[in-house]
């Protein structure tokens, strides 16, 4: 097997941390969306493991965005995949 | 319904403004103008004889038969090809016309064996019926004349024979296969009395020729000479039950006719608006695993995947699967369950399912195997458009002036979608396709492709970017259109961002691999041609960019406005039949039904309401994320309905572990697949012949699905769902699948105008069905975007961390083929078989070269993740670079290469691309037969008196 294929699940998280702030690097907000990206897709589960984990192998989006969620902050939506109002009568 | 043959009425359709009144048999008749004196006296409720017409065929003209007599006009015109005009007054019935057509028929069944009784089409053939409609009682001519009665009958075909010594000449099914299939596999050989219909070359027969078996000119033949083989086993239909295909999204409609408990043959519904009566091997013949001795019929458990299996009573096992879940619960808590709910379930089974690990198990653990297809669809075009779905019907492709394929193999994936698209471009579409692949769309018989991208796998992203690049800075951007419809500044600032010169096609050429020009040619093409339509698949979403992908194909398709009218638009083609359908359900982790976030307090209260309990504000988590926390420790039971997680997903040794990790997985499927070689209770499904309820096909279509036979084990999938909730607890009472939908209805906004009855009155519903739109919504965004303003959004493209290198030299991407279906667990049960009986890689000539490989040669197939071995192809469909399989059959396996790397935003996995190596290799590797002999032991089943 590779040396880059992740391989524990906090590697992994850690890849799916950065590759998410990567692609949302060019955003008006990159950390918020980040943040708003996790707390929206990520189980607790996955998320408490990330605020456990060792930070320094995180991007310095990503890192901010983990820093921001692990405090506890409630992320408002950045995209209209997360927003709660996204939604309606008219279609999915 | 009782036995009657589907209505024809001879010519097609017209539409037309203008209506034209005329008599007919001093009947007064009002058609559109443009329609046939036949149509007019088929739709007026007379009828004309008739040969070589049939109405889902242009006229033709060549039997005689249907003519007719028309005041003021001389002779006697075929009616097929006559059209209407204002005030003619038209005899069908004269002694003069019963005369020519005796005459006509006559020829006809001198030509023709008289064995009607003994006849497989007896009672059920249009030329027995013809002949009996013109009065014809003896032939003049004898019957000792030439002929062509001793002619041998082609049986190579697995599911039709031909018989020559029967063929009239009348060409329907050439004309079948080349207007409604278009394959154009068939000719008329000869002329006058020597013609004959052949497939392709003198010496081929049907299973060697291009023939693709749509069974289209067995559809169209009016003799018993192109005939299904089950006609012949089991006799003639005596009823027909209109139900909707269980394999793929385009969603065919067919009349499953039956004798008895019997299905004799599945015929494509004319009145069905997703296949207007087509069909394609898979849906049309493929159904016989619905029978297949393998089907598993009882309830099974053991204590663990080492053991054989004992088989046990419905009770015991549903008694038995609930103690489990709720010790599981009870000692890990209840975030260790979970469910995985199918594509190829009903909308109301997944209902169920999803229902159950939220109301039961008490969290948002429930995913389905869209997330390995079509999730960053879903993430996409919420994102972009405000809504998880494709824009148009499949009808609007009619109207489309440039067709744009990315990623979607449509005649292999979607034949039936294909075959109309086919014909649009026949008609002068012009064709856009980009594809690593030469796929059979970028050249076949009458089409070919006005610019193939053949691009590096992973690099959708770049080129569409490319596209957007030349668009904008050309200044061919709809200026309007996205004043009106977009977010201005959101606008400028992607304009901005496409703009720069790195996003050009010069720049990215070297990493693209596609010449510039082409960029800029394809990218003209599509802003300027008229109506661009955009259609896409796995080849777009199965990436680690995929919802990047999908995004940068709606900035596309919002940039050139081509959204919100007939014949434009996005449209993802979906994989399986009822993708659409399971994530419309609330399927996925963090979503209720109708797409609503589980943060949602608003969408959750109306569903705490409805069930009774407080639904879990928290995500859950997605099947790769389950399979983690399984290796973790932290996840436990898995209640898996109609799914094959071990071969469909990625990476197979992690699943594998991940399943071996749990203490309860419940397999609920028609076999023992693989995934469950590590169950510990099977519970054995019904197949789509055998359940009522609904499939919701890739244009939002919900279409009823209807049982045509009882369930050989006994319950449809609801109902077992239904008695595992009960027996941990849930007091769920539906007595039928319609009061599923209706409590589905009643949560889900776009579904609040659908119910079982509203479906059989009008066959099928478009979702929105709402207040505002009552009967469906056929093209969506059409006045604005449904949600607001559409939101250009920023792609960058950002290179998948899957490399080639000097180890892993080539790219591996992966694919479909015709006849099998997804992991193949049903094709392969199938006599579809004859068309690919293995997994094969396809490798460029020099790549074979450089290994000395050819044709036919085992290979070992390489990557960081596994290797596995299977046979070589050697084919320039492929890339230099590039090698390309399928993953139909278990043997091969071909997940065992496939990483863990997937889409950034929804996990969705990078099936295709992959880094490997190919070298000769002897045959099967170690691997594959570990896994073949694991199998087998995991299969066994304890004899009955064990299992008391
Ligand atoms: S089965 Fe379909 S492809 Fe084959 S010859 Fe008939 S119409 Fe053509
Ligand atoms: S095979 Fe059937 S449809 Fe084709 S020409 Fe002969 S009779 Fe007509
Ligand atoms: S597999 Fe797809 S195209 Fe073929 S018959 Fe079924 S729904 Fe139609
Ligand atoms: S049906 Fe009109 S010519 Fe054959």
């Amino acid at each position: 097997m590779s040396s880059h294929t992740p391989k524990t699940t906090g590697d992994k998280l850690v890849y799916m941390a950065n590759q998410i702030a990567l692609n949302l690097a060019l955003d008006d907000n990159p950390v918020a969306a980040t943040a708003d990206h996790i707390a929206h897709f990520w189980d607790p589960r996955m998320k408490a493991m990330i605020f456990a984990d060792d930070r320094s192998r995180l991007s310095p989006i990503a890192r901010d965005a983990i820093a921001v969620l692990a405090r506890g902050h409630e992320p408002t939506s950045q995209t209209r995949a997360t927003d709660p109002q996204a939604h309606g009568t008219d279609a999915g | 319904m009782g036995y009657e043959r589907q209505a024809d009425f001879g010519t097609p359709e017209v539409v037309s403004d203008q209506t034209v009144t005329l008599t007919i048999d001093g009947r007064a008749v009002a058609v559109p103008a443009g329609t046939t004196v036949m149509r007019a006296a088929a739709v007026s409720g007379g009828s004309i004889p008739k040969l070589c017409a049939s109405d889902n065929l242009q006229q033709f003209g060549s039997c005689r038969l249907c003519l007719v007599e028309i005041d003021g006009m001389r002779g006697t015109p075929a009616s097929c090809t006559t059209p209407v005009a204002e005030g003619m007054a038209v005899h069908t019935q004269t002694a003069r016309l019963q005369k020519l057509r005796k005459g006509v028929m006559e020829l006809y069944i001198s030509d023709h064996p008289l064995d009607c009784l003994t006849c497989s089409a007896n009672n059920d053939c249009e030329l027995q019926d013809q002949a009996a409609a013109v009065g014809l009682r003896d032939v003049r001519y004898g019957y000792q004349g030439e002929n062509h009665l001793d002619q041998p009958v082609d049986t190579s075909n697995p599911y039709f024979d031909f018989d020559p010594s029967k063929c009239i000449a009348c060409s329907r099914c050439v004309r079948a296969c080349d207007e409604v299939q278009g394959t154009f596999a068939l000719t008329i050989d000869g002329r006058g009395f020597a013609s004959k219909v052949s497939a392709g070359l003198a010496s081929d027969n049907f299973l060697g020729s291009e023939c693709v078996s749509c069974g289209a000119c067995v559809q169209a033949c009016p003799t018993a000479t192109l005939q299904e083989k089950a006609v012949k086993e089991i006799g003639k239909p005596e009823r027909a039950v209109v139900t909707t295909c269980a394999y793929c999204g385009v969603g065919c409609t067919f009349r499953a006719e039956m004798r008895g408990e019997q299905l004799v043959r599945m015929v494509p519904w004319k009145d069905g608006k997703a296949n207007r009566g087509h069909s394609c091997v898979k849906g049309r013949f493929a159904w016989g695993y619905a029978q297949h001795q393998d089907r598993i019929l009882s309830p099974m458990i053991r204590t663990s995947i080492d053991q054989p299996w004992q088989e046990v009573s419905w009770e015991v096992a549903l008694a038995h699967t609930a103690s489990e879940l709720k010790r599981i619960a009870a000692q890990y808590g209840r975030l260790a369950l979970g469910g995985i709910t199918s594509s190829r379930c009903t909308n109301e089974e997944t209902f169920l399912v999803q229902k159950l690990v939220r109301a039961g198990f008490g969290n948002n653990n429930v995913d389905t195997c869209a997330r390995v297809c079509h999730s960053p669809t879903g993430y996409g075009l919420k994102t972009t458009f405000g809504t998880s779905a494709g824009t148009q019907d499949f009808d609007s492709v009619e109207d489309s002036d440039v067709i744009l394929v990315i990623g979607a193999n449509p005649t292999d994936g979607h034949p039936v979608f294909a075959s109309r698209m086919k014909r649009r471009l026949r008609q002068g579409a012009k064709l856009i396709v980009i594809d690593p692949r030469r796929t059979d769309l970028v050249r076949s018989p009458h089409v070919e492709a006005d610019y193939h991208l053949p691009l590096r796998p992973g690099t959708n992203v770049a080129v569409l970017t490319a596209m957007a690049h030349v668009i904008v800075t050309e200044r061919l951007a709809d200026e309007a259109f996205i004043r009106e419809r977009c977010d201005w500044d959101e606008y400028a600032h992607w304009a901005d961002f496409v703009s720069d010169q790195r996003h050009s096609p010069e720049f990215l050429e070297p990493v693209t691999g596609v010449p510039a020009a082409d960029v800029r040619a394809a990218a003209r093409l599509y802003a300027t041609g008229g109506n661009g339509a955009i259609y896409y698949g796995l080849g777009v979403t199965e990436h680690s960019q995929g919802s990047s992908t999908v995004m940068a194909i709606a900035n596309l398709s919002m940039v050139t406005g081509n959204i919100g009218r007939r014949g434009v638009g996005v449209n993802p083609l979906r994989g399986q039949n009822n993708v659409q359908g399971a994530c419309d359900m609330g399927s996925f982790p963090h979503e209720l039904s109708g797409y609503r976030h589980v943060s949602d307090a608003a969408a959750r209260a109306l569903f705490e309401g409805e069930w009774g309990v407080a639904i879990d504000p928290e995500p859950g988590l997605r099947i790769p994320n389950m399979l983690d926390a399984a290796t973790d420790g932290t996840f436990k039971a898995l209640y898996i309905q109609g799914e094959d997680i071990l071969q469909s997903d990625p990476d197979t040794h992690h699943v594998a572990a991940g399943l071996a990790a749990m203490e309860c997985v419940i397999v609920h499927d028609l076999f023992l697949n693989e995934t469950a070689n590590y169950a510990h209770v099977f519970l054995p499904g019904s197949t789509f012949l055998e359940k009522n309820g609904t499939f919701t096909n890739a244009e939002r279509r919900i279409q009823p699905v209807r049982k045509v036979m009882e369930p050989l084990n006994g319950y449809e999938d609801w109902q077992v769902t239904q008695e595992l909730a009960r027996a941990m607890g849930l007091e769920w009472t539906y007595t039928h699948p319609s009061e599923i939908m209706d409590e589905i209805a009643r949560l889900t906004p776009t579904f609040a105008g659908v119910s079982f009855a509203r479906l059989d009155a009008e066959g099928s519903l478009q979702w929105p069905v709402t207040a505002d739109a009552p009967d469906g919504s056929p093209i969506m965004h059409i006045d604005g975007f449904v949600r607001g303003k559409g939101k250009f959004v920023v792609t960058d493209y950002v290179p998948t961390d899957e490399r080639t290198g000097p180890r892993f030299p080539l790219l591996l991407t992966t694919g479909r083929i015709l006849s099998h279906y997804n992991v193949g667990a049903q094709t392969r049960r199938t006599a579809n078989v004859a068309w690919h009986p293995e997994d094969l890689l396809e490798i460029h000539p020099t790549d074979a070269e450089n290994r000395g490989l050819k044709s036919g040669d085992w290979v070992r197939l390489a990557s960081r993740s596994g290797e596995t071995t299977l046979r070589a192809t050697v084919t320039d469909r492929v890339a230099p670079g590039v090698v390309y399989t399928t993953f139909h059959h278990p043997a091969t396996q071909a997940n065992v290469v496939t990483t863990d790397f997937s889409d950034w935003a929804t996990n969705c996995p990078e099936y295709k691309v992959t880094a490997v190596q190919i070298t000769p290799s002897n045959g099967p590797s170690e691997w594959q037969e570990d896994y073949a002999a694991q199998a087998t032991q995991s299969r066994r089943i304890a004899p009955a008196e064990a299992a008391e």
